[in-house]
């Protein structure tokens, strides 16, 4: 990603401290527009996402999801693939962890259920990237288009599942039974008090920790493997991945099975930890929110995390700031996301040659130095 | 040479032009006099300055600082627009045209007569056939581009200068592209302009054409104008000299070759490619070890699909590819990987595009092809430790600079990540070696090193398989050669034999008589 | 049976009209070289800003000027990302359909407080059918009579503006300068930027004219085809638009039949819902809403080889050295 002169770490941390930097000042314009004091709204959005407990449980819990979608981009990106699918492959996922707790939860322990959840949210994620990924490999079909489409797809598949098959008798909303205690995720402040620590309640989840395990094994593949090596170079240079012996049309199919994967996984959050149930629409945008992740984490798992906190602040801190300033709804959010994208992946140049600039004049000065120390 | 009383004495002058970019300073207080109605040469190797040069002086770059004159009167060339509105028309390199726009398309754009296609087209076919008869630079107005050879090709990028009433023409290396004939053709082209007081700037890395063809050379080097002669008072190694600074062979020591046994055999290979055309032509041929096969021939003419189905990026679509006992055909295709495996290295021709990944570090780019082996993998991870290590010791045994696996390979120069790649490919001891344009865009001292490697190579017993478009280089090396023409092979010749005329022959389909064969033998002259 | 097929026809021009306008605004845009994901989002703010200026003002024509002003806005926010900053053209349109969406609901609801949607608008302030002269008169004509009346009279005009634009379109491709320039500009921009014209401008002036397409799809959407902005009314229109212009391999006519093909099909399943097939028994209405965008990912699946495109699509142009 980085092809220009500045040093790897100004890539990776200040370029992305200067977007948000843009995003958020234009988002201040926005909010002055719509008669809100944008420094009121940041102390509301900072204090009510991390100035107690349970706004930290939450924007942590927020995070846990696009950690997953985040990677989910991260990995595809890094191969030259830009998944836009992954709210309908995190919603597909869902289907998998819901199917396996509704027929699981009766007979079998948690312990014994977690490893097929997790498989089974894999699994189904994986499978909803497959046809997209199959026709961009063997058929040129624009990766873009197609997973948007499976997004739609998706979303109507659910309606017609949840509506006809899955939902209890009698009742109007489309949602399935909750699922039995057993199947259900430890939430943090559980896991905490076996521990003897008290935490506040909140929707935290033992997702978290998986999410975080995900992020060194993403870290791993693509660094430190010679697969991971294989899909960084058919991203960076499809010919010479070919020349060196990469094979276009498989890894594209494993690399969108691995993206879908991780999206899929999202749903052991929302659908195991936070929901309990299966129900409509649980995505809600986060798959999408897992696109500016990846940009602003610059492709890589650390900046990956670091970033869902910053959006699970935006969404946690939101949530808050909707109750004091009705002006501001959810799409807000959505805006704010669009911008991040906007300034992270596209306007990155504006600001790299600038910063390229300063840091030739600040090595051609190094340089002068060093010369004159050695002529003295 | 005329002059007519109103043309000033010079037709260019160039006074202390100055251009950095960045902290690269690509040139140096430049000044430069063109006497009008000459044909002068610039002449410098690769990353001289010579491009930057005229791309400022065609208004593609704004120089720092200096002065440019035309006919006398200072100009300020902001643009190429008013490059062109002052007489100067460019032939570039790789060339400015769009592939599926006929010829008229391409010579009106951006000189279009109104709104409306239709009058610039009638007008253009007037003045376009008006100049064809002049310059003798026939070309069917209404071929696509993409359906032309390259000779052709680059006519019309001069009849698009023309048309647009140049008076200086400058032609950035014309000459890599074309056969021998096709060169002298152009040289004759060159003398009509000049009788019509055209002056022309050739700028070029062939000592030989400058020779041929020039009035004038002026010598570049690192980015400043060292030296100016008038052609006919220097020499072939007094130019050398200036443009490196320093005495260059322009010979390599070559000892007799004693091929045994065969490595690979091609047998009636062919290659259709998607659209349906045959690249490759029912081409027979052999490679021994301990020789060097050169493939000559201009671009284009099926060398670079040879190259590629004997990597096995391109499966045949018949006929076979023998390469010790494998057999790679139609119904079993090979891989890159498992070429590589039969003991087959490939340097190839775009090292930018295929050789190694520009935004990779140097050591990653060194592990490209091998990614897998077990030297630089322990388990399911890898050795990021030996990678650095191998890589440091590849870049010391070519001298590689600057010697830093981490620094980004597109950081490094031509020549050197030339080296590297050859580095990366001849260290894992192939019987056979795929070599494509070795030496495009590296400066002359990497040029003689590697040369010289090639020739230790095929010393030791490896076989060669040299695809080439500078014919000193290919009569240099080899000691077979096979010339190339539109898929097919057209002949074979020793390198005893063989010399410029009778390849540009066979590179234009002719086969050269005996007569003409057993003649060279005779004199036995290479250049 | 004919009055079936009249009829079927009928819709496939009113479903196919915003098609048709986002599908050439991707062929201007592509065309010079400028992938253009951002169709999607373009058209939702046209949409959001026609109704909403058509219910502030009463004009159904200031809405239509809204829209296009609106989406050339769009337009050029999405050039300076990746015109004059040289960024990742898809990424650009990604960022751009996510403000689309976000904004719109957003500032719908700050001005007409209905959850996001635009006030409902009167028969005064939409686009409404136009009835050819004679078209009653004919009515009873046998055969003739009928494709007047139904098919070809009795549309609003941004159908028939729809429909017009593809030659127009056609035209100005190429057989005007400027469309002979912006082809090659989608080809080899350095055969332009060698011949002393602007890269940039061209580029930019290729999104004006997609800008004023979009404009006009979303004003159809809003004012002509329903009565109001409604959240994400676009439902994936500008994807669809991409698939017809790659069907039609960014050609005015072979895209027009791209997407009346699509509205075409769309309108056969539109009809046959609540209609029962053997084994499988009634339709689901969710088959039938998610006919379009199956369609396109068999549409995108349906080619042999590769659709070539403008060779130049999607790499941002950068003066080499």
């Amino acid at each position: 990603m980085n092809d220009s002169k500045i040093p790897a770490w100004a890539n990776m941390i200040v370029l992305p401290l200067l977007n948000i930097f843009f995003a958020f000042a234009f988002a201040a314009i926005i909010f002055i527009a719509v008669d809100v004091n944008p420094i009121e709204a940041a102390k509301v959005m900072i204090n009510g996402a991390l100035g107690y407990q349970e706004g930290i449980g939450y924007t942590l819990y927020y995070a846990t999801n696009f950690i997953f979608t985040g990677l989910a981009v991260a990995v595809a990106f890094s191969a030259g693939l830009f998944n836009i699918g992954g709210e309908g492959q995190a919603y597909i996922g869902g289907l998998g962890v819901g199917l396996a707790c509704l027929g699981l939860d009766h007979v079998l322990p948690f312990w014994a259920i977690l490893p097929i959840t997790m498989i089974a949210s894999m699994l189904f994620g994986a499978a909803w990237a497959f046809i997209p990924a199959y026709l961009q490999a063997y058929r040129g079909s624009h990766i873009v288009i197609t997973t948007i489409m499976f997004n739609f797809i998706a979303s109507s598949l659910m309606v017609y599942l949840m509506v006809n098959v899955l939902k209890l008798d009698g009742q109007m909303a489309p949602v399935s039974r909750l699922f039995e205690s057993n199947a259900v995720m430890p939430m943090f402040h559980e896991i905490l008090k076996w521990f003897g620590l008290s935490f506040s309640e909140s929707p935290m989840n033992l997702s978290f920790i998986i999410a975080l395990f995900c992020c060194v094994l993403v870290w791993l593949l693509l660094w430190r493997t010679r697969w991971g090596y294989a899909i960084r170079a058919m991203g960076a240079s499809p010919t010479a991945a070919e020349y060196g012996g990469i094979n276009h049309k498989r890894l594209i199919i494993i690399v969108m099975l691995i993206s879908g994967a991780l999206s899929g996984m999202l749903s052991l959050n929302e659908v195991q930890g936070y929901s309990q149930q299966l129900k409509l629409d649980f995505v809600a945008g986060y798959g999408f929110t897992g696109i500016a992740v990846c940009l602003i984490g610059r492709n890589h798992p650390v900046g990956i995390i670091l970033a869902s906190i910053l959006f699970g602040v935006l969404y946690q801190g939101g949530a808050e700031l909707s109750f004091d300033f009705p002006n501001i709804d959810r799409e807000m959010i959505q805006v704010v996301q669009g911008l991040v994208v906007l300034f992270s992946g596209a306007l990155s140049f504006m600001l790299v040659k600038p910063a390229e600039r300063l840091f030739v004049y600040l090595d051609e000065k190094k340089q002068s130095r060093t010369a004159l120390k050695a002529e003295a | 040479m005329s002059q007519l009383p109103n043309e000033k004495k010079f037709a260019l002058e160039l006074c202390g032009i100055d251009k950095k970019f960045g902290a690269v300073h690509a040139n140096c207080n430049i000044n430069l006099q063109v006497p009008t109605g000459t044909i002068h040469g610039i002449i410098g190797e690769n990353g001289a300055g010579k491009s930057t040069l005229m791309n400022i002086i065609y208004g593609f770059y704004t120089a720092d600082s200096g002065e440019i004159r035309i006919a006398g009167t200072a100009r300020k060339l902001n643009s190429s627009k008013e490059a062109i509105s002052y007489g100067i028309g460019m032939v570039h390199q790789h060339f400015m045209l769009v592939d599926n726009f006929s010829v008229l398309e391409n010579v009106i754009l951006g000189a279009e007569s109104g709104g409306l296609l239709k009058t610039s087209l009638k007008k253009a076919r007037t003045e376009l056939e008006r100049l064809a008869k002049e310059y003798q630079l026939d070309v069917p107005l209404d071929a696509l581009i993409e359906d032309l050879p390259v000779g052709l090709q680059q006519r019309v990028e001069i009849l698009k200068a023309l048309y647009r009433g140049a008076k200086i023409l400058i032609l950035d290396e014309p000459t890599g592209v074309l056969t021998p004939q096709e060169t002298d053709h152009l040289f004759k082209i060159f003398d009509a302009l000049r009788k019509q007081g055209v002056t022309i700037l050739l700028i070029t890395h062939k000592l030989r054409e400058i020779l041929a063809a020039t009035d004038n050379v002026s010598v570049m080097r690192q980015g400043a104008m060292v030296a100016h002669r008038k052609t006919s008072e220097t020499d072939k190694e007094e130019l050398a000299e200036l443009m490196v600074g320093r005495k260059v062979r322009l010979k390599v020591e070559k000892g007799e070759t004693k091929s045994e046994q065969v490595l690979l055999s091609t047998t009636d290979l062919t290659f259709t490619d998607e659209i349906g055309v045959d690249r490759l032509k029912k081409v027979s041929l052999s490679i021994k070890a301990g020789e060097v096969v050169g493939i000559a021939g201009v671009s284009g003419n099926g060398q670079s699909e040879l190259m590629s189905a004997l990597a096995g990026l391109l499966a045949p679509s018949s006929g076979q590819i023998n390469i010790g006992d494998k057999q790679i055909d139609a119904l079993h295709p090979s891989s890159a990987d498992e070429v590589r495996q039969l003991g087959v290295g490939h340097i190839p021709e775009d090292r930018l595009v295929m050789g190694l990944i520009k935004s990779f570090t140097a050591e990653e780019s060194a592990i490209l092809g091998y990614q897998n082996s077990s030297k630089y993998n322990s388990g399911i991870l890898n050795d990021p430790k030996m990678i650095n290590k191998e890589c440091a010791r590849l870049m010391e045994e070519w001298d590689v600079r600057p010697r830093n696996p981490k620094l980004r390979s597109s950081l490094f120069s031509g020549g050197n990540q030339q080296k590297l790649i050859i580095a990366r490919e001849v260290d894992k001891n192939p019987d056979l070696l795929l070599i494509g344009q070795p030496t495009r865009g590296v400066d002359i001292g990497a040029i003689e090193l590697i040369h010289k490697r090639i020739i230790e190579l095929r010393d030791q017993g490896k076989g060669i398989l040299l695809v080439s478009v500078e014919l000193d280089e290919i009569l240099a090396l080899s000691d077979r050669i096979i010339v190339m023409f539109d898929g097919h092979v057209v002949g074979e010749v020793s390198a005893a034999q063989a010399n410029e005329k009778i390849l540009g022959m066979m590179m234009a389909n002719i086969m050269p008589d005996e007569l003409l064969l057993t003649e060279q033998l005779n004199d036995g002259e290479q250049l | 049976m004919y009055e079936s097929l009249i009829l079927i026809l009928d819709a496939t021009l009113r479903v196919s009209a915003p098609l048709i306008l986002a599908a050439l605004a991707g062929l201007f845009s592509e065309r010079s070289g400028i992938v253009n994901i951002a169709l999607e989002g373009k058209i939702l703010a046209g949409a959001f800003a026609a109704a909403a200026t058509a219910a502030a003002t009463g004009s159904v024509w200031l809405g239509l000027l809204a829209a296009i002003a609106t989406s050339i806005g769009l337009s050029m926010l999405h050039g300076f990302a990746c015109i004059t900053h040289r960024g990742d053209q898809i990424v650009s349109g990604v960022a751009i359909n996510m403000l689309a969406a976000g904004l719109t609901v957003s500032l719908g609801r700050y001005w007409f407080g209905l959850g996001g949607q635009t006030p409902a608008l009167a028969e005064t302030e939409r686009f409404t059918s136009i009835t050819l002269p004679g078209a009653d008169a004919l009515a009873d004509i046998p055969v003739i009579g009928l494709l007047y009346s139904e098919l070809i009279s009795g549309h609003n005009i941004l159908v028939y503006l729809a429909l017009i634009m593809v030659p127009i379109c056609w035209w100005i491709i190429f057989k005007t300068r400027f469309g002979l320039r912006l082809r090659a500009a989608g080809e080899n921009p350095h055969a332009v930027d060698t011949a002393g014209i602007s890269v940039a401008w061209l580029r930019y002036r290729a999104l004006i004219c997609a800008g004023i397409l979009t404009g006009l799809a979303g004003a159809y959407l809003s004012t002509a085809h329903s009565a109001g902005f409604v959240a994400n009314m676009s439902a994936g229109k500008g994807y669809i638009a991409l698939a017809a212009l790659i069907f039609g391999k960014w050609k005015p006519v072979p895209v027009l039949f791209g997407c009346l093909l699509f509205g075409f099909l769309d309108a056969v399943a539109i009809r046959l819902q609540g209609a029962e097939l053997p084994i499988v028994g009634e339709i689901p209405v969710q088959a039938i809403e998610v006919l379009p965008y199956v369609l396109t990912v068999l549409l995108l699946a349906g080619f042999i080889g590769r659709a070539v495109g403008p060779k130049a699509v999607g790499i941002p142009y950068v003066k080499s050295r």
